[in-house]
């Protein structure tokens, strides 16, 4: 069922793996008048893996993925994403450049349907901008893309869904379809704001299958938020925990689950 | 004990899109008792048809009394729902919020009942002039049960209360819940994904399947049954 590249549970030696990080966060700050988000946070992901960002609500984590996705500015420090200083790239461009992400509240075009909320991932990479894109103009490119869109909505098991509204669909079925939007940029770093949510664990096991396929087959390197711990522990090469906006430990989940400072701010038990 | 909520027959759904078939539920006054059920099974659709925010055909019954078919007059009948995503008011402060729940309530107690909510959640206390937006996910979703509170509702429905909540907090939840149960005598309907906790603090159970009740029975009993425990609890 899992074709996990880098073996399973064992992942300490692919770990240790030297090379360029894909994506390098150096003392980043956030500040939003009095409140520090950020505080000084470093940490690296290795081209390929899966790593996830725990921590209690408000220790900043979706604060994180929207300093990387550049809704917000940092107010110090450095992003490197695959050799490119991150903070120069405009908003608009960071899809282009390589990255994109799922939301924790979902952000999806109710009234469009769910093949529409998709193609609107595409165009953000295509020579044909979604205005012109809708109005019908770079008609070949925009037939690609529809294919390319329903193609990843079988992948997903989305396709009876396609020509749909979004609106009234359950919400473990909306987070999928983000994640099919997402895909359709054809990132090299793809951020999931809790993935999980909504779904049982049965649902869990077979997303976090689904995650681990998909890095396979789209050459992705994954970052994630989520609360789910046993998938956490299970889908993760690395783990970065924050609390406060900083980071309290950082390791393999066998490190990570048994840190003292992660139970008490976090875990509240052993995961 | 007497069905202070019970449900016969009810089908319904969105459109021409039959959500619900044929649903048979009840609750007993002082009782918590757990949905379960993939995504898309209908269980948020359960809660929409309880409150009458969907058309729906079969029995609705409150306290010995048909339910009324419009969310209003199920709130004023005496239930009380937290919905998914919770549903506060961002740029409302946590007493603002508070103050609206008791909005329909026409009797002088709103400020006793506030005083004692922010006994049991002291929490909301500390945070009382603070935007419910600046809040931590965990102080939103007791602000948003606090608020169905102040409504004195005799049952509470939840929509999946650890949906974003750290696990810490998830367990703090499940244990005030299970508090107010216990001390308040509050009636609880709860859906939840995690099984586990809403099972610990459950008294009985429904398992949901494409829109259809499949099982049900007391917590302890489902808690045992291997379908359930691979499905639901991940263990």
């Amino acid at each position: 069922m899992v074709r996990a590249r880098s073996g399973g549970d064992d992942m300490s030696d692919t770990d240790q793996q030297p090379g360029e990080p894909l994506l390098r966060v150096e003392d980043i700050s956030v500040r939003f008048g009095g409140v520090v988000a950020l505080d000084g946070l470093s940490f690296s992901i290795r081209r390929g893996s899966i790593s996830a960002l725990i921590g209690p609500n408000g220790a900043g984590k979706t604060t994180l993925f929207n300093v990387i996705s550049r809704l917000y500015p940092a107010t110090t420090g450095a992003i490197t994403f695959d050799g490119q200083d991150l903070l120069k790239v405009a908003p608009h461009e960071i899809a282009r450049a390589g990255i994109a992400r799922t939301f924790q509240n979902v952000a999806l075009f109710p009234g469009l349907s769910v093949l529409d909320n998709v193609r609107v991932g595409a165009h953000t990479r295509g020579d044909v901008g979604f205005v012109r894109g809708m109005l019908g103009l770079g008609r070949a490119e925009n037939r690609r893309m529809a294919a390319d869109a329903m193609e990843l909505l079988e992948r997903l098991d989305l396709a009876h869904l396609a020509h749909r509204p979004a609106a009234g669909l359950p919400f473990g079925t909306l987070k999928r379809i983000e994640l099919a939007r997402a895909l359709a940029a054809r990132p090299r770093l793809l951020m999931l704001d809790e993935p999980a949510n909504g779904l049982t664990h049965g649902e869990v096991d077979e997303l976090a299958a689904t995650i681990r396929q998909l890095r396979d087959e789209f050459d992705l390197t994954v970052l994630l938020v989520e609360h789910h711990m046993a998938m956490v522990m299970s889908i993760s090469d690395h783990i970065v925990v924050l609390d406060f906006g900083r980071r309290i430990a950082e390791g393999p989940p066998e490190t990570v689950r048994n840190d003292p400072l992660v139970i008490q701010a976090y875990l509240g038990t052993p995961a | 004990m007497s069905a202070l909520l019970s449900l016969r027959g009810v089908t319904g759904g969105y459109g021409p899109v039959t959500v619900l078939h044929d649903i048979d539920l009840e609750v007993a006054e002082g009782e918590v008792v757990v949905v379960l059920g993939a995504n898309g099974a209908g269980k948020t659709t359960t809660l929409r048809a309880i409150v009458g925010e969907i058309a729906t055909r079969g029995e609705r019954r409150f306290a010995g009394e048909p339910l009324p078919r419009t969310p209003e007059k199920v709130a004023r009948a005496g239930i009380g729902l937290v919905p998914q995503g919770r549903g506060t008011f961002a740029e409302l402060t946590t007493e603002e919020n508070l103050r609206l729940g008791a909005a329909m309530r026409r009797d002088a107690d709103v400020r006793r009942d506030l005083e004692h909510w922010y006994e049991v959640f002291p929490r909301l206390r500390e945070r009382r002039d603070q935007p419910a937006g600046s809040m931590s996910g965990g102080e939103q979703q007791m602000l948003a049960i606090a608020r169905a509170l102040m409504l004195r509702p005799r049952l509470l429905l939840l929509d999946e209360p650890s949906l974003g909540l750290a696990p810490l907090i998830t367990r703090e939840l499940f244990e005030q819940l299970g508090r107010l149960n216990r001390e308040e005598g509050l009636t609880v309907l709860v859906v939840e994904q995690n099984a586990n906790l809403a099972l610990e603090i459950g008294h009985r159970a429904y398992v949901l399947e494409t829109g259809r009740i499949v099982a049900s029975g007391p917590a302890d009993q489902l808690r045992g049954d291997d379908a359930i425990r691979k499905a639901y609890l991940g263990f």
